[in-house]
Parts: C-alpha cells; structure tokens; sequence
C-alpha cells in the first residue's frame, strides 16, 4: 500500500517533539477528518534554522509530517512557503489516492506555521487555543477537503462540486 | 516471523477438514446439479447435502436453505426481495444506525426506488431497543432489517424480543447474522426470524459462499433473475466446490462449538484484562457481557488506529482498525459514532477478533508489543500533550 519511502519515515520520523521557544506554531487537520498536525520552527536571520512535528495521524499522516520537515529544514521562509502538499507526496514516492486527503496536509501545516511566525512578529498573533478547541470537537476552521483536488468541500457532499470525483461517507443512511 | 492472525471477522483460514473435502470434490464432482443424467445427479446429492448440513446448523429445514454468494447478496436478496415482493402493501423499513455497509447501501438504493427507512438510535453498548422498534412501525412497514451480532463491537442484539414484537405487527424480519452463525449458537426457530444472513467464511469455509435461510411462506423475490435454480429462488449454476466447503464447516462449526467457545472467551478475557492492566486511558467497546466471544474492540486515546495496525504489522501481527484513514472512506466508523464515541476515540480503535488456531501465546505477544508502539505513538501525537497538560 504505501511506497518503502513512507514506510521509512513513518517506522523512523525524524524531527518528532516540539520546540518549547518556537517562533511559529502550525496546525492543520481534525481528527473528524482523520488526522491533525503541528509544526513547530525556529527562524533565524529569515531561515527555518530548527523546524518538529506532533502528529496524530495515519502511517500516511506521520510520512508527510517527517518529510516536511526535511524539506523545510534550513530553507528561507520563501522557499519554504513555495513547498506544495504535492512535493511532499512526490519526495514520498507518491501516496495512495485516498490518503490526499487528510494526510496530505504538511506544507498547509509549515505555512500555517510560517504564516504564525509572521503574524506575531506584526503585532497579529493567531489565537491558537481557539483553532485547538475547534479541532478538538472536530469543527475547525479547515473543515474537510476534496481527496482529489484539494478543494475545501461541505461536510456531507456526496461528490466534490470542483473536479466531479465521488467522496464516500461513512454514514450514507 | 511467526505471523499472528487475530483478525477472524474478516476472513477464517479454512478448517483443514474442508480444505480436504473441498479438494476431493474438486477432482470428482464437476456435474451440473439440474441435469439429469447420473453425473449431475451425483453433483445434485453433493448439494443438497451441504443445504442438510447448513439447516443442520441453525435449526432450519433443508429447503428453507438458499444458497448465495456470501453475506453480502443474502442480505441483499433478504432486503430488496421483501421489498419487491410486498411492494403494494407498504414502503417503510425498519433498521438500526449501526447495521453492516451490505444493509446500509441496500436500503441506499430502495430509497432511490421510493422506499422509506427509519433508522434506530442505538444506546452506547450498540443495543437496540425493542421498545423503539414497536414504536416505529407504522401501517406500511413491510420489513425490519437488524444486525443478530454486530461486526466491529460485538454486541448481540435481542433479536429474539424484536421478532416477536416483528410477528405481533405481522413485519416481516430479517436478521443479518453473519457475524454470528457458525461462531455461537443461533437457532431460527428459538430467534423467530423470517429471514437469516450467513456466511462461510466466517467459521471456516472458503469465501464467496453463504445462504440466506427464508422461513417457509415469506414472501421473497429472487436477487438474481435466471434459471431455476435453488427451487427457483436464486437463479445461477451452484458454486459447487465452494458449497461443500460451507456444508462440511458448518457441520464442524456445530459440532466444534462447545469446545470452541471456552477456548475464545478465555483468550478474549486474556487480551481484555492485560489491555487494561497495560494501557492507559482505553476504552473497550461493546456490551460487557452480551457481546461474540471472540472479538476485542478497543479504543486507544490520543493514537491513530492505523498507526497501530502498521506497527503491529511489523511485528508480525494482523488486526483490523476501525479509524477513518484505514476504511478508504473519509469518516471514522458509523457504528462506533452510534455508540456516541467521540471522533477522535473512535480513529485509535482497534479490532482484535480470534480464531481456533489462537493460543494464549499470541495474546502475550500482543500485550508485549503494543504498549511501547501505543506509548511511542502518543509521544508523536499533538492530542496527548495537550489532554495531559
């Protein structure tokens, strides 16, 4: 099912904890949709000088998370907020279909870190022990996403209205 | 690696005693049953006694047998079969929230055709209440469809109180119990059902064969439309070979049973006390004591159940999660939700379920490699941080 790339990095993650002085803080996902990841990083002089992840998540969701943070390690926060969910899919050798949907969410979860880290610096910082309430009852403000395209979608609808593809619920009674 | 199978709800290895019958036949019987000369007739008395042995089984008579593809189509001839039959006298089915996906998307498609489901609440064990479903027939009930024991909690439903209530209100109703027969008794005449889904490959037998037991007199219309086979009732040559694998399991499983059922319960309460003892803040899903004696729901806070699967994988051991990621879909389970288990919970559940090559061995390999992978999990997971902060 999942390539020897994802399988190394899910049995191996690297960059797992998190950073107690981080100057961002990212989080993405809900464990409604599946999963939920933090990114946490360290900038210095416009770099991600130290960069770690918490992730509640699939084989899939742990990969990603691992991989992002190999990318991102060292890069300026352009070249970092370039990186696309896609890259990491691709670096990963490619994950299953289905898995695009939840898993795929490490670059959303670092520019949602890189985004924090510039907030703060502007005076703006995010509230992050709302987006975490949210989260934890499962109603966040990501909300659930198009498998295929990536689309953010409505909770129930039987096809995303963007690419046409069918989305299966759990509870079609 | 020794590999640890403990996921039996899935799929039985076949009992070495219908491999060989199986195998047997395979060589000998290739006749069609419906021709009459002596080599069909010789494959006509290898079918009927497999249909013997299956009534045998349950407690039902031989031509109330009807052999199918598997749970799936017995369910789904039950469902739709009433519904064309009785078509005229109403629209309503009765159901539960937390039935297999084979009734759900039956009546996903009745609905379509202009039919009408009322889908009971179930209480956080998965039991439903009888009360709930007397109330919920109306003048055009045709058909109640509940699950006998269901699949990812293991909670044995009170069909026999249901199908009286089903009788007083003259509703026809079928019990979908695959997960069931072959496992733990189950009589059709004590239960009261008109209609009873099962399946070889739980106890035993090859997949792709079951049968669908129709009391005498229940108005049913046939699934598949054909020949006339199966007394006219499912159209289709037999699948032979696969039928002698159903019949002689199902002779084993009848005369098994009571050496079976200690052995499970013992191996249930083994890996269930050590979770326990082991794991903390778990939750162990079903009704405590009316529940299949072989299966181990159970939700492991702040982890991911397919997270656990792999990691158990890699230790050689094969169990089934019940999280969203793993179902291919996009939604943690419908059942746990029913039980009014939260999102989150119901991503980390895992289902143990055992079979007769289990030893007591297994389970302590299971209680020694899960804590450290559940702990390492936690360690990586944002929810356990912050419930613990």
């Amino acid at each position: 099912m999942y390539s020897q790339i994802v399988m190394d990095h899910f049995k191996n993650p690297r960059n797992v904890g998190e950073l107690a002085d981080a100057d961002g803080i990212g989080e993405v996902g809900n464990p409604v949709c599946g999963d939920m990841m933090n990114i946490f990083i360290k900038v210095k002089d416009n770099r991600i000088e130290d960069i770690k992840f918490k992730t509640f998540g699939c084989g899939a969701a742990i990969a990603v998370s691992s991989m992002i943070t190999e990318m991102a390690k060292g890069k300026t926060l352009e070249e970092a907020m370039k990186i696309t969910n896609q890259d990491v899919a691709e670096a990963l050798g490619n994950l299953p279909k289905n898995k695009l949907h939840c898993s795929n969410l490490g670059a959303d979860a670092l520019h949602s870190a890189i985004k924090n880290y510039l907030d703060r610096k502007t005076g703006k910082i995010k509230d992050l022990d709302w987006d975490r309430q949210a989260h934890l009852k499962g109603s966040g403000p990501e909300g659930c996403y198009c498998p295929y395209c990536q689309k953010k979608i409505e909770e129930e609808s039987p096809f995303c209205v963007f690419c046409g593809s069918e989305i299966p619920h759990e509870h079609d009674h | 690696m020794k590999t640890i199978y403990l996921d039996h709800l899935a799929a039985t290895p076949l009992h070495p005693k219908v491999k060989e019958a199986m195998i047997q036949h395979i060589n000998t019987i290739y006749g069609n049953p419906v021709a009459d000369y002596s080599l069909g007739q010789q494959a006509g008395q290898v079918l009927e006694q497999a249909r013997l042995q299956v009534a045998d089984l349950i407690n039902a008579d031989p031509n109330e047998i009807v052999f199918t593809s598997g749970g799936t189509e017995s369910v789904n001839h039950a469902i739709k079969g009433v519904a064309i039959a009785l078509r005229e006298r109403g629209r309503r089915i009765i159901t539960s929230n937390i039935e297999h996906k084979s009734v759900l998307n039956s009546l996903r498609t009745l609905r379509l055709l202009d039919y009408q489901v009322t889908s009971l609440d179930v209480d956080n064990y998965g039991l439903v209440d009888p009360a709930a479903v007397e109330k919920a027939i109306t003048q055009d009930t045709i058909l109640i469809s509940l699950m006998l024991a269901n699949n990812e909690i293991g909670t044995i439903e009170p069909i026999r109180d249901i199908a009286k209530i089903a009788q007083k209100h003259q509703v026809v109703f079928h019990t979908d119990a695959v997960d069931a027969v072959g496992v733990i008794p189950v009589d059709v005449k004590d239960l009261g059902v008109n209609l009873l889904s099962l399946a070889a490959n739980i106890f035993y037998g090859p997949p792709g064969v079951g049968a669908l037991y129709i009391k005498k007199g229940t108005p049913v219309w046939p699934l598949l439309d054909g020949g006339m086979q199966e007394n006219k009732r499912r159209a289709g040559t037999e699948n032979l070979i696969g039928l002698v694998g159903l019949g002689v399991a199902a002779d084993l499983a009848r005369l098994e049973m009571p050496a079976r059922l200690p052995h499970l319960q013992a191996l249930k309460e083994r890996l269930t006390r050590g979770l326990w003892e082991r794991i903390p803040d778990i939750q162990i899903n079903g009704h405590p004591n009316q529940c299949l004696p072989h299966l181990v729901s159970v939700s492991i806070k702040y982890v991911e159940g397919e997270s656990l699967m792999l990691m158990l994988d890699e230790e050689g051991i094969c169990v089934a999660t019940r999280s969203a990621c793993a179902s291919g879909s996009l939604r943690a389970s419908h059942v746990l939700i029913a039980t009014g288990l939260d999102f989150a919970t119901a991503q980390g559940t895992l289902l143990f379920s055992f079979g007769r090559d289990n030893t007591e061995a297994d389970v302590d390999k299971v209680l020694d490699v899960l804590p450290p992978i559940v702990q390492k999990l936690r360690e990586m997971s944002p929810l356990y941080k912050k419930i613990n902060l």
